[in-house]
């Protein structure tokens, strides 16, 4: 086993990890805000790498302009499932809101299968293929956009949430909603503001992650389902735990592709959260909490 | 007691029924996965309704009963029938072992945990290639006999899969109206107050899981037998889903709101087909539409619109 190679998959698990991270903290934020595991999650990443392939050869646009617009309507999408799926809900039981998000996921692969058909896309690489060489390895320039992207999200995710009123309101809202809206939140306001959010940075991380592993009608699955894996290591923070799991996640993932098999590739992350699960259920970081009845 | 009994024959009397109305054909051929949907949904109910536990991980269970039985009676030649009890101690006994540490969590963690149990199932189904022949599936399952009756046709494999679903009916009626069932939903509303009660409420919730599993495999053998192929696209993720679905459809904690629930999201495909691929719209926005509208499923929520619409109607004439 060689240094050059070790470094070669840590490197490229690193990204994919970043993107498995901007999907978990998706994740978390709606959890934290409202309770709900949103698996429709997976489906925003979908959009983002879908709409954008959609601006770029549909309507003509420049990438640079394709990527803001594909943003703003996965936004919308986002926006548009939680006042038509989980507002009106009367009685959410857990298992309902989880069978409504998994209906709204089907619903949304379902028309971007009809609109965009069942093929696999590429869209370009933001600044060209050119290898870069690191120590014995090489990266390519999408590698770096998608860590550079990731960190400034993640900053501007702690930003949001620790010094701007809105943000802090969210939080408020995650330890205990009732009291949030004895104080004057606006806790449905919040919630749908989690969502414009976790559907904003999902389909962030789809477009980035685009150029590199292709894109197509059912992406979202898979990647949705290991930004879950991500967000349970962080134990479902909105932050450093969550990247660290995700980052943790794909660098398991690379190395276990690359040394043991890449059919059992996928297997890893499940097998990594299944042992979380049961050693330190409360996330690698957490505390342990003290349950109520 | 009764009463359940009395419901009971009246539904078995319309299944066996059933065969002399279609007079064979292609619905005979719905029908049988009718029978082996309706025991996988009963399974989860058993689990998901009385219990209160989520599994999104039944279709590997599911799919690891149809390849033991498929690789022990097809690749070394064993009697299906003796194959397909081993499948089944095996499936349960698996279940037994896992139910320990995956039932200490809760919710969603449950949930995730479950699920990904059954996708590590599923990879292992598609990458074991010697054995279950991988993506492109296990082939010349034999079929089930019992002497020289060979259960290779239509009306024979719906006779033979829905006298084990009935089986499978009665047993848990019995086992709902049993101590145990009470038990059940003790736990189900209140583990501690079941604790405190002196159920043993962490071994119970991993026998439900366990006999869960052992119903689903038995449904998995009689699918490969009847099938006589399998491949791992069957034992997926979304099959979990769907079994997930007919449950929550259905009703949960109702034994004959699974039969509903499987019969309908198993017919609902065939139907849909008209609509070639607008089908997995039609299923999402349905999936959203029932939660949303009738929350308690099909056994609660099918009356519910009916008394609703009589009262409204009876406004009107008064």
């Amino acid at each position: 086993m060689q240094f050059d190679q070790l470094l070669q998959y840590t490197l490229s698990g690193l990204s994919t990890g970043a993107i498995y991270a901007l999907i978990g903290i998706g994740f978390s934020i709606i959890y934290n805000a409202t309770g709900i595991i949103n698996f429709a999650q997976g489906e925003f990443v979908m959009l983002g790498g879908m709409l954008t392939l959609f601006f770029l050869e549909t309507l003509k646009l420049p990438l640079w302009a394709a990527i803001p617009c594909a943003v703003a309507a996965s936004t919308a999408a986002g926006m548009l499932f939680e006042r038509l799926a989980i507002r009106p809900l009367r009685r959410p039981t857990p298992i309902n809101l989880v069978i409504i998000t998994i209906g709204g996921s089907i619903l949304i692969r379902g028309l971007a299968m009809l609109l965009w058909g069942k093929d696999t896309h590429s869209i370009p690489s933001f600044s060209g293929d050119d290898p870069i060489a690191v120590g014995g390895a090489t990266i390519l320039p999408q590698h770096l956009w998608i860590m550079g992207i990731t960190l400034l999200i993640v900053a501007a995710n702690k930003f949001y949430f620790y010094h701007t009123i809105s943000g802090k309101a969210m939080r408020a809202c995650s330890y205990n909603r009732r009291a949030a809206g004895l104080v004057g939140i606006d806790v449905r306001r919040m919630v749908l503001f989690s969502f414009i959010i976790s559907s904003a940075m999902g389909s962030v991380a789809g477009i980035i992650v685009a150029p590199l592993t292709m894109t197509a009608y059912d992406v979202g699955v898979m990647l949705g389902l290991k930004g879950f894996c991500a967000a349970i290591i962080g134990g479902m923070s909105s932050g450093g735990a969550t990247v660290v799991g995700g980052l943790l996640l794909g660098v398991l993932e690379s190395l276990g592709a690359g040394l043991i098999s890449s059919g059992y590739k996928d297997a890893i992350a499940f097998i990594v959260l299944l042992l979380i699960l049961f050693v330190r259920p409360q996330g690698l970081f957490g505390k342990a909490q003290s349950e109520r009845v | 007691m009764h009463r359940d009994l009395l419901k009971f024959m009246l539904f078995a009397a319309m299944i066996l029924a059933a065969p002399l109305a279609f007079q064979g054909g292609y619905l005979m051929n719905v029908l049988v996965f009718v029978g082996i949907n309706t025991m996988l949904a009963i399974g989860l109910n058993l689990l998901l309704g009385y219990c209160g536990q989520i599994s999104l991980g039944h279709a590997g269970f599911f799919g690891l009963g149809a390849y033991l039985s498929g690789v022990l009676s097809t690749t070394y030649g064993w009697n299906p029938w003796q194959a397909m009890p081993l499948a089944a101690v095996v499936v349960g006994s698996l279940a037994f072992l896992i139910g320990f540490p995956i039932l200490k969590l809760k919710g969603h963690y449950l949930a995730m945990a479950t699920l990904g149990m059954g996708i590590i199932m599923y990879i292992v189904f598609n990458e074991t290639i010697d054995l279950t022949g991988g993506p492109s599936g296990l082939s010349g399952i034999p079929n089930l006999s019992i002497g020289s009756l060979d259960f290779d046709s239509d009306v024979s494999s719906y006779y033979l899969i829905w006298s084990f679903t009935l089986a499978t009916i009665l047993l848990t009626l019995n086992l709902a109206n049993s101590r145990v069932g009470r038990a059940l939903r003790a736990v189900h509303d209140s583990e501690v107050a079941a604790r405190v009660m002196g159920v043993n409420a962490r071994l119970l919730k991993v026998q439900i899981f366990a006999l869960s599993a052992v119903i689903s495999s038995l449904a998995g053998s009689l699918y490969a037998h009847t099938m006589t192929f399998i491949s791992p696209a069957s034992f997926g993720f979304n099959f979990s889903i769907e079994l997930l679905t007919m449950v929550v459809i259905g009703g949960l904690g109702s034994i004959y709101g699974s039969f509903l629930g499987a019969a309908l999201l198993t017919l609902l495909p065939e139907f849909l087909r008209a609509a070639q691929d607008y089908d997995i719209i039609i299923y999402g926005g349905l999936l959203m539409l029932m939660v949303m509208f009738m929350p308690g499923g099909l056994v609660r929520g099918v009356p519910d619109l009916f008394r609703r619409l009589l009262k409204k109607g009876g406004d009107r004439h008064a």
